[in-house]
């Protein structure tokens, strides 16, 4: 009952050694989350919490362990090249969870990804990452908000996500997965990616899609969403106040040349059957509305 | 971030880009100083005096003139437009004040056109667009008649590849100018992208490119912004940056290493997380747009922020004289809501508390956060969701104001 991670993911933590990178991994590693290795160049053959080996290389950590998806806390000098590595390794799963990585690194990150077919997944960069509640957290977001059951989160924004996590574990409904997608301009799964994935999983019943100002991810996960997807929908979209041409945080955050606008996306997401929450306080309400339809 | 025209035409140079001879002046004596050196340098009278803003549209606001007199005649200029007030369609109505000047030399052209490049987000290329509409706004262009508009992208594992740089140039026309003019573009096209890449820009416009008397391609103007995640490997940003076009509230945030965004309205906001620090700027409308109250800034302190940052964010926000009251909203993950309480309840010590101020706390910590705020014998209101704190926060300027 969940999408792209559960029970069976083994886990590598790029950066393991870092402060970041130790304090998530340990924190992953107490939530259940089966953490098999670690990778720091320079520093194999040591042990995190005396107990994940760390290797040099990702290549190597996968052989001697089977991990089959890594979790990347490497800073923004290093992080295009820590994910490619794990392209390469083979992995089905990377998870950036690095903020600040510049956009002409991630076009060449994007064009290598385009090659391998689907055969690895890239989720992020700077995201919170992904939890199935109770069988698998990658990333950094609260492990005890959430609750096991059939509603899936996808979302550009990391604490948006808690604020709709938080409120359905208030009302007693639980997650499929939640995925927090990023908020940079290019970047790995998008909405639609994540959809797909929700559409195929008979344990996933409804989604809360949250959106943000920037780009047309929104536009056209809505035009999936009209002809393709077959569960409720209740979307919420950050920035209807936002001023045009001002970064809001995020990189991807910017409306710019009169693109990108909340209402645009707002409109196209309606089109699309998808509710609107009148306000970020009630995205979980809206779509339990929609479910007891 | 961005740079004024004159920087990115010396980093044009620097790739081989094709730009008219200039000097930067900030005084009304240097920019006469710089013009009898041009005159002496190309031999011709005529020089142009340009506005150094920021912001685009700088022709059609007065900012640039041309002086066929002279040296005195470019002075002349130099004194109306050094110190004044631009205003463009991008300044807003208040407008830019004009504290550098570019002074150019001045060239006969055949033709201008418009040239660009973006990153394109949906289809994750660098897409470079031209258009024989040179000069204009290109923004217009798109909007009436978007078929003037021709565009390539780039595969990052090719980079721009020739053939894609021919297909603007004669989709352009260019070989109506000579047959090494199309040549010439090649190589121009060659250059800017090398530019974009090497220098992380996130949007590069030439506008206009133009083909002057003798064939030659010439950026006459350039507008370059750079990517801002860029900045660890470009160490010279810090000293080109000019710190006057920029939000003086903005920046010390920047270097506090906190998100924050000036706006015009009256409840100062202090949240965990970009899209929640959004979220929690609609609410606030939501609630109060009908009486008047509605958000006076963006404010994301982040994930990973320290006691000090949130006291430095909450000092920066009890500093404005507009704000009327003050949301806190928080939802720890990585933040602790204790690191909030503690940083808010300093501040507000430091500083004193003159307006009211609404907290809801969630997550990490909520127990340990909401005991601190408590015992501070601050006059805080206790929330307890995003909109019951928004509709306190409403009630709070709304009631004050009557």
């Amino acid at each position: 009952m969940s999408i792209l991670v559960g029970k069976n993911t083994k886990l590598l933590v790029q950066g393991i050694t870092g402060s970041a990178g130790g304090f998530h991994a340990k924190q992953m590693i107490e939530y259940g989350t089966q953490v098999v290795a670690g990778v720091t160049p320079g520093r194999g053959g040591e042990t995190f919490e005396g107990k994940v080996p760390v290797f040099d290389t990702v290549r190597d950590a996968v052989k001697k362990t089977g991990a089959n998806a890594s979790v990347i806390f490497v800073p923004p000098p290093g992080a295009a090249d820590a994910i490619l590595e794990g392209f390469d390794a083979g992995l089905e799963l990377v998870v950036c969870i690095t903020e600040g990585i510049p956009v002409v690194d991630m076009l060449r990150v994007r064009r290598v990804l385009e090659g391998l077919k689907g055969q690895t997944r890239l989720i992020g960069p700077n995201c919170p990452g992904i939890i199935t509640p109770g069988a698998c957290k990658i990333g950094i977001m609260p492990g005890h908000i959430h609750k096991a059951g059939n509603i899936g989160v996808v979302s550009k924004s990391g604490t948006l996500t808690y604020e709709a996590v938080g409120q359905l574990t208030a009302l007693g409904v639980g997650q499929s997965t939640c995925v927090g997608v990023g908020g940079d301009p290019v970047a790995g799964m998008d909405f639609i990616d994540v959809l797909e994935q929700f559409q195929a999983d008979p344990d996933t019943h409804g989604v809360i899609l949250i959106g943000e100002i920037g780009g047309a991810a929104e536009e056209m996960a809505a035009e999936y969403i009209k002809g393709n997807f077959k569960k409720p929908v209740a979307a919420f979209i950050a920035g209807t106040t936002a001023p045009p041409g001002k970064r809001m945080g995020h990189a991807g955050a910017i409306i710019s040349g009169g693109k990108g606008t909340a209402s645009a996306k707002i409109e196209a997401l309606l089109a699309a059957g998808c509710k609107l929450a009148p306000n970020p306080s009630e995205m979980a309400s809206t779509l339990l509305a929609m479910l007891k339809k | 971030m961005k740079i004024h025209e004159y920087q990115g035409k010396q980093i044009f140079a620097k790739y081989g880009i094709p730009v008219p001879k200039g000097y930067p002046a900030f005084t009304v004596e240097e920019a006469y100083e710089k013009a009898k050196q041009l005159i002496a340098e190309t031999g011709s009278p005529v020089t142009v005096v340009k506005a150094q803003i920021h912001a685009g549209g700088r022709g059609k606001g007065g900012g640039v003139k041309v002086a066929k007199g002279g040296a005195e005649d470019a002075k002349a200029l130099a004194e109306k437009i050094l110190g004044m007030q631009l205003v463009t369609h991008q300044t807003g109505p208040e407008g830019t004040k004009v504290r550098r000047l570019y002074i150019e030399q001045g060239l006969e052209m055949q033709k201008e056109f418009y040239l660009g490049a973006v990153v394109d987000r949906d289809r994750r290329r660098i897409v470079f667009m031209a258009s024989t509409e040179g000069g204009v706004e290109i923004e217009k262009v798109a909007a009436e008649s978007p078929e003037k508009i021709l565009t390539v992208h780039v595969d990052p594992a090719t980079g721009l590849m020739p053939y894609q740089s021919n297909q603007l140039a004669f989709g352009l026309g260019l070989q109506a100018f000579g047959k090494d003019t199309p040549k010439k573009f090649v190589k121009f096209m060659a250059a800017l992208y090398e530019c974009f890449v090497k220098e992380d820009c996130s949007l590069l416009e030439v506008n206009p490119l133009a083909v002057l008397k003798n064939g030659d391609v010439m950026a006459l103007d350039s507008k370059i912004n750079f990517d801002d995640n860029g900045e660890f490997r470009h160490k010279e940003w810090a000293a080109i940056q000019d710190r006057d076009e920029e939000d003086a509230v903005e920046l010390e945030a920047k270097e506090a290493g906190l998100n924050y965004v000036s706006l015009d309205g009256n409840v100062g906001c202090l949240v965990n997380g970009a899209g929640l620090a959004m979220a929690t700027m609609d609410i606030i409308k939501v609630f109060g747009e009908k009486q008047g109250v509605s958000p006076a800034n963006f404010l994301d302190v982040g994930g990973g922020a320290n006691q000090e940052q949130v006291t430095k964010a909450f000092k920066m926000i009890l500093k404005s004289d507009k704000v009327k009251a003050i949301f806190v909203n928080i939802f720890g993950g990585i933040m602790k809501c204790d690191v909030i309480a503690n940083g808010v309840v300093a501040a507000a010590k430091e500083l004193g508390l003159k307006v009211p101020l609404v907290v809801r706390l969630e997550g990490t910590n909520v127990e340990l956060g909401r005991k601190i705020l408590s015992d501070s014998g601050l006059a805080i209101t206790a929330a307890t969701t995003m909109a019951d704190g928004a509709q306190k926060i409403v009630a709070a300027v709304a009631g004050g104001a009557k």
